[in-house]
């Protein structure tokens, strides 16, 4: 599902150098796989999880996504793909505050071209249990029901993969694991593939893959 | 979800600024369909050919405008006057055979703030406006035997409460203390006509002339021929204008006065037909009892005279003025159409003969409110709406300072949209259409509000002018106004569009939203 070769990224630093933050010599996660990823901070994770989303381009290697190198792609071409392919779950759940809580899982359907799914979104609400919040606006909503919408969002275009950067960071110990079951249990359903960021070795233990960005990032290993 | 709702719910959230600047671009769009709508309605109200129902204005040799604006809209002082002999070249003499209609006008008096106008019943039978024949909300027409009746025009009915029945005296000037005439009845009240005719008061001519101040005083060597019989008895039937003045007024008053030296009509006692104080043209009347006795009833019954055997006004039983002492203000003109042709086609050749005598001259109404229009009131409707289009593109600013300040708060949520697979073009897309729909509905709420106002506004406006404007009045430049707001807003929607596109997604993403 994903492979990532030879992947270097750099950030320019105001003295004008650069400072590498990805080095990986080869990445992949399966199809429908579910894989952890941990690290200190600095380590590049959230840049990772860009780079594989197509929202930040390495300065060389390849990201291959259900077979298509994204690294190739116009940036248009990689906002496309990333609209189709890429489900998307951000740390403070970024939900947008002037739409409904079923306007939020619309609006990623619409940019993938499937404007009149709506459907779709109020089974995938639903489905996080929010049948009844479908009007509500992220601040009528509570934290836990926050990250539920931007789970359901995440998932409306049917991504191949799902990156979910530190989903449960924001979120309360007892709903926690409601967030980690539900990314679970719908990645499962639907087949996607699941790479999560966390701190937490609590929900890291419950992957049966477990991978440590310093191992394979040379650009920080031993950070 | 469509981009135009994804616009919209971004000005939702923003509802205060964007109500702001939505009620600065609706407050200049009102401005310039305002100055639009009350032009264009002017424009053809004045310029109108077909709407006067007359094609050319006869009148003393002066001032063409003056003429016209005197004549047509009642505006401006009186006139000079022409003869009535002259009248009748257009009824049966030489001017007779290119002429269709000919009505004529006698002007300078007053009732309250209105004009009254000494014409006969065919300006209300037989002219029309705008192609209507004129109609009345009350009672009818005067007929030429009605020496003192009268029609109330619209506004004039409304404003001063004159209905059917009602007797009214004319005065000199608007001025209170100004001089009041003897009492007309008003025998019917025109229906609104949006024309300057609803602010008139229309008087049987007859009883005009008969108005001592209106009587036009003999020459020196038409005076003994001239000498009427003093009235001592009821005429029995005395209404050919050609029988031989039997009711001569004391003169007392000055002749019509040049344009040069005759004072203001509104506030003085200015009448465009008066009679000229030299006691040595007073025919008839031999003293001023004389004089009272003829026109006051009350004073010839302390004279012991019998309401029969005087002028009385019981409105039945007076002789009209001879021509000699006749005079009109203008003679309003439609002419001939022959073979079908249209009736301008005369106009040309008449108005060179009627200027080539030294009596009178014809004008063109039409024209010469196109000369005055393309002189002083185009260039005025230009700045004017130069200054209200500036309006609009100063809202159309705010609209441009009120996105772009929201754009820092807005990186966060478009790099979310960015990562959620929106393209550059998309959110910049998203931007243009905001700044549009603010502009449309602001523009959308002016153009409303601004036809509501003329609407509102269009009582005043009809007791100023006698025009009328109505809320679905529009205007062919109001077609631009649409197509010129989406310009407009896709202009100033353009930088803050430009820093939407711009967005780096991954530090915006990172940044605490």
């Amino acid at each position: 599902m994903l492979l990532i070769r030879d992947l270097r990224k750099s950030f320019r630093e105001p003295d004008g150098g650069y400072l590498p933050i990805l080095e990986i010599k080869e990445f992949h996660v399966g199809p429908a796989e579910q894989v952890v990823l941990m690290g200190k901070s600095g380590a590049g994770k959230t840049t990772l999880l860009h780079t594989i989303a197509g929202i930040s381009r390495p300065d060389a290697g390849s990201v291959r996504i259900d077979g298509t190198d994204i690294t190739r792609l116009s940036e248009a071409g990689r906002d496309r793909f990333r609209a189709d392919k890429i489900g998307y779950v951000f740390q403070t759940f970024n939900l947008l505050g002037g739409f409904s809580a079923l306007e939020n899982v619309l609006l990623g359907m619409s940019f993938a071209g499937r404007r009149g799914d709506s459907a779709r979104a109020r089974q995938l609400l639903e489905r996080v249990g929010l049948a009844h919040r479908l009007t509500h606006r992220p601040a009528m909503l509570s934290v836990g029901e926050q990250q539920r919408v931007a789970v359901a969002r995440a998932l409306a275009n049917r991504p191949k993969l799902l990156l979910a950067d530190e989903p449960t960071a924001n979120v309360d110990a007892g709903h926690q694991q409601q967030i980690v079951d539900l990314m679970r249990e719908t990645c499962r359903e639907e087949q996607v593939a699941l790479l999560i960021v966390t701190h937490t070795a609590d929900v890291a233990d419950q992957f049966a893959r477990i991978e440590r960005l310093e191992n394979f990032n040379s650009a920080v290993a031993g950070v | 979800m469509s981009l135009w709702k994804i616009a919209w719910r971004s000005i939702q959230q923003r509802a205060l600024a964007s109500s702001l600047t939505g009620l600065s671009m609706a407050l200049g769009v009102m401005l310039v369909v305002a100055v639009l709508v009350i032009h264009g309605v002017i424009n053809r109200s004045f310029l109108n050919n077909e709407g006067l129902g007359y094609n050319l204005v006869v009148g003393a040799k002066g001032g063409r405008l003056d003429l016209v604006l005197n004549s047509v809209y009642y505006l401006a002082r009186p006139v000079e006057n022409i003869p009535y002999s002259y009248y009748q070249e257009f009824t049966e003499g030489r001017f007779k055979p290119m002429v269709a209609k000919a009505i004529p006008l006698c002007l300078g008096d007053m009732y309250k703030e209105f004009r009254v106008i000494g014409t006969t019943p065919g300006f209300l039978n037989d002219l029309d406006y705008g192609g209507n024949k004129y109609e009345f909300a009350q009672g009818r027409n005067f007929e030429q035997e009605e020496f003192y009746g009268a029609v109330a025009g619209a506004a004039v009915a409304r404003e001063t409460g004159l209905k059917v029945g009602d007797e009214f005296q004319p005065a000199h000037g608007a001025a209170p203390d100004a001089q009041k005439h003897d009492p007309f009845k008003v025998v019917g009240v025109l229906k609104p006509t949006g024309t300057p005719n609803d602010r008139a008061v229309f008087i049987n001519m007859e009883g005009f002339y008969l108005i001592p101040e209106h009587v036009k005083p003999l020459d020196d060597e038409d005076a003994p021929a001239k000498k009427p019989e003093p009235v001592k008895e009821a005429p029995a039937a005395a209404t050919d204008a050609a029988a031989p003045a039997t009711i001569v007024p004391p003169a007392t008053d000055a002749a019509p006065g040049s344009e040069s030296t005759a004072p203001p009509a509104e506030n003085e006692s200015t009448s465009a037909v008066e009679a000229k104080t030299e006691p040595a043209q007073a025919i008839d009347v031999d003293n001023e009892n004389d004089a009272r006795r003829l026109f006051d009833p009350k004073t010839a019954a302390e004279l012991g005279e019998t309401p029969a055997a005087r002028d009385d006004h019981d409105h039945e039983h007076h002789e009209p003025l001879p021509v000699e002492q006749r005079e009109v203000t203008a003679i309003l003109v439609l002419t001939a159409s022959i073979a079908g042709a249209p009736p301008e086609l005369l106009a040309p050749g008449l108005i060179k003969k009627i200027n080539k005598d030294n009596v009178a001259q014809a004008v063109l109404p039409i024209r010469e409110m196109s000369t005055l229009f393309a002189t002083f009131v185009d260039p005025l409707r230009i700045i004017l709406l130069a200054l209200t289009v500036l309006i609009v593109i100063v809202s159309g600013i705010g609209i441009l300072v009120s996105i772009y300040n929201s754009m820092n708060e807005r990186q966060h949520e478009i790099a979310v949209m960015r990562a959620l697979g929106a393209g550059r073009r998309t959110v910049m897309f998203i931007v243009l259409l905001e700044s549009i729909l603010l502009s449309l509905a602001g523009g959308l709420a002016g153009w409303v509000v601004g036809h509501a106002l003329i609407a509102g506004l269009n009582p005043w406006i009809v007791g100023q002018t006698g025009v009328s404007v109505g809320f679905l009045q529009f205007v062919g430049y109001e077609l631009v106004i649409i197509p010129g707001l989406i310009v407009l807003a896709a202009l100033v929607g353009y930088l803050p569009a430009l820093a939407a596109y711009r967005t780096d997604v991954a530090k915006a993403l990172s940044a605490t939203p």
